[in-house]
């Protein structure tokens, strides 16, 4: 009781002077306003009538409050709901075998008896040193494993990372004992039986780190749609933004594709306010995630750092 | 991150020691092949299966930077049937007027990520440990992760909402003020500042996670020593904080040494919406080989991923090379 006592009042003599503090504050919001604003920005373009972006331009606060961007996308119907589609099925399916494909490796390179350890540490390591470049990847994937237009080439060349390979081996090193495994050996359990029924259901903390990693990239990526991905059926969300964003005209043109009126179309959109619509469409799911999942991200993100 | 260090240290020990006994005690069983094995290796192959066809195929393939590629059948088949050509593409891609531009600002823009991606996170992790309240904190934290979650795609739409020449933010503030309104997509000027900021902004919850977790993890009986003794809070960071993060400084470091040679594609493509006007300040290795390969120029494309992976992995071998020296625990290999 002495003791706390004593060093609470060492933490407040060792405190910043409170000037200093609200200095720091200050500091903070500023950045923390730097960090969120652009965000805000985003949500309140797609909120703007198009009229007043316009007149007017692009405001933080909209100037008359509209939902049009929002109705105009839900009445283009399919390539909105397509895209959406293909960003949810890429990010689940994505996340599911991702993980799967990760942790096993992970385990597997746990088992310190493994004979193979050496060979499959060297095979998971080389590609963090070397890789083949964009050149000689994009040929294999389009040419030699037809990812080219297929929804596979969003979820497959992003499936397994080295990163999260290490990551779930040291978590699986540090935390199953030996004598579980053992133990359930002597039970006459198969490794694909302890695999699944006994490491994975006590590795929930790496499961989500893993999971949260992969389920981000894929949700975020634009890249492989840039190279792979042509047909206008197949644009994920982001696909879609990448390619509003070149061009304005994109969504009344491929309205027309799919059987709407182009003329028509590009007369009544709201451009401006559909391009940061589908913008916040794809932040806000992430916007109002992560701060429930820092936790997680931090974990990976630390033992990452030090294990490289 | 410390303690973390050193359970690391002690996991290797206990492995070593594991190791020696299997010598004595498993020598004889040592090449056996169990079930256990096996199905071990069943469990892993289709995650090798990946390495394989997404990693390894693509190292072999790199080969075409040396032939004049032209697709014929397959991919293997078109790699086995091109010619020959040398270093021919490598000549083409040296000589060619961009390949100056392009590694200028590759190595230029790495540099100062690298300086800036330490000295900013290590400040703001220093700084927010400071503060009276923790809440406000975590809250200054969250708010500072979440452009580390926003896609190259979103940010340049954030950008564009700022920068458009008739409806941007900015050009509404200068014409509301009386200015003629700048064409920010045609200004090579201001760009390499945008691209530094939006670097240092995005990865800035990032490294504040890794070098937060350090100083959370120093021994707080030093701080309470020091205090006695009458350090000041100064005093405290210079002789006890920084000393204790400069391995993990040291290391993030290097592991960004090691990517010099590799840029944001879209931090340097989309963001600038690959605006000609730009291309001086723009251009790096990632989008001159994508650019490259979308024209198929297919030769001097793979000529320069070929110097990327190359140079790449000689930069972080070295790097790794140097993490060894200073602190063998943190190496790579």
């Amino acid at each position: 009781m002495a003791k706390k006592k004593y060093m609470s009042g060492l933490e407040k003599f060792d405190r910043i002077h409170p000037s200093t503090n609200v200095l720091f504050n200050i500091i903070f919001i500023l950045i923390s306003l730097v960090c969120v604003i652009p965000v805000i920005f985003v949500l309140s373009i797609s909120f703007s009538s198009e009229k007043s972006i316009q007149d007017f331009g692009y405001h933080l606060i909209p100037k008359t409050f509209s939902i049009e961007s929002y109705t105009f996308l839900l009445r283009q119907g399919t390539v909105i709901t397509r895209a959406l589609g293909v960003s949810l099925f890429v990010t689940i399916v994505g996340t599911i075998l991702g993980v799967l494909l990760t942790t096993t490796m992970g385990y597997v390179l746990s088992r310190p008896q493994y004979k193979l350890k050496g060979l499959l540490t060297w095979v998971v390591f080389i590609p963090m040193v070397f890789n083949g470049g964009m050149v000689s990847s994009y040929y294999v994937n389009a040419n030699l494993l037809g990812l080219k237009n297929n929804i596979w080439a969003y979820i497959l060349p992003l499936a397994v990372s080295s990163f999260n390979v290490i990551i779930c081996k040291t978590f699986f090193r540090s935390t199953i004992p030996d004598s579980l495994v053992e133990s359930a050996k002597i039970d006459g359990a198969t490794q694909l039986h302890i695999f699944f029924r006994i490491v994975l259901p006590i590795s929930l903390p790496v499961l989500a780190t893993i999971g949260l990693f992969l389920s981000f990239g894929y949700w975020n990526d634009w890249f492989q749609a840039m190279l792979y991905i042509d047909d206008t059926k197949l644009n994920s969300l982001q696909a879609l933004l990448t390619k509003i964003m070149d061009n304005v005209d994109y969504l009344s043109r491929n309205a027309a594709t799919m059987g709407v009126s182009s003329a028509e179309l590009a007369r009544s959109m709201p451009k401006e306010g559909a391009r940061m619509a589908i913008a916040a469409l794809i932040v806000i799911p992430i916007g109002c995630a992560y701060p429930f999942f820092q936790r997680y991200f931090i974990s990976g993100l630390t033992v990452g750092a030090v294990k490289g | 991150m410390r303690a973390q260090r050193e359970t690391g240290t002690v996991e290797r020990m206990k492995d070593m020691a594991t190791k020696k006994e299997g010598d004595a005690v498993l020598k004889h069983r040592k090449k056996r092949w169990t079930r256990d094995d096996t199905e071990l290796t069943l469990l892993a192959t289709p995650t090798v299966i990946w390495y394989l066809l997404f990693s390894f195929i693509p190292m072999f393939g790199i080969i075409i930077a040396f032939k004049e590629f032209r697709i014929n059948g397959n991919f293997i088949q078109s790699v086995i049937s091109s010619s020959w050509c040398g270093f021919e593409n490598f000549r083409f891609m040296f000589t060619s007027q961009d390949a100056w531009i392009v590694l200028r600002n590759t190595l230029g823009y790495n540099i100062i990520f690298i300086i800036l991606g330490i000295v900013v996170p290590v400040t703001m992790a220093l700084m927010i440990g400071q503060l009276h309240s923790r809440r406000l904190g975590k809250i200054y934290q969250t708010a500072m992760f979440m452009p580390y979650f926003l896609s190259w795609v979103v940010v340049a739409a954030i950008v564009w909402g700022f920068l458009s020449y008739d409806k941007g933010f900015v050009n509404n503030i200068v014409t509301g003020n009386g200015g003629d309104p700048l064409n920010w997509y045609m200004m090579k000027g201001p760009w390499p500042f945008f691209l530094i900021f939006l670097n240092v902004w995005k990865g800035l919850g990032y490294g504040m996670v890794v070098y937060l977790a350090t100083i959370t993890g120093i021994d707080s009986t030093y701080y309470e020593a020091a205090v006695i003794d009458g350090a000041t809070k100064w005093q405290q960071v210079k002789y006890i904080t920084l000393p204790i993060m400069k391995t993990v400084i040291i290391i993030m470091f290097i592991m960004s040494v090691g990517r010099i040679f590799y840029s944001d594609f879209g931090l340097f493509f989309q963001v600038p919406h690959d605006s000609n006007s730009l291309h001086t300040v723009t251009y790096t290795i990632d989008v001159m080989v994508f650019k490259m390969l979308k024209s198929a120029t297919i030769g001097m494309a793979s000529a320069a991923a070929f110097f990327q992976s190359v140079m790449g992995c000689i930069t972080i071998l070295i790097a790794n090379w140097i993490v060894r020296r200073v602190d063998p625990d943190s190496a790579m290999i």
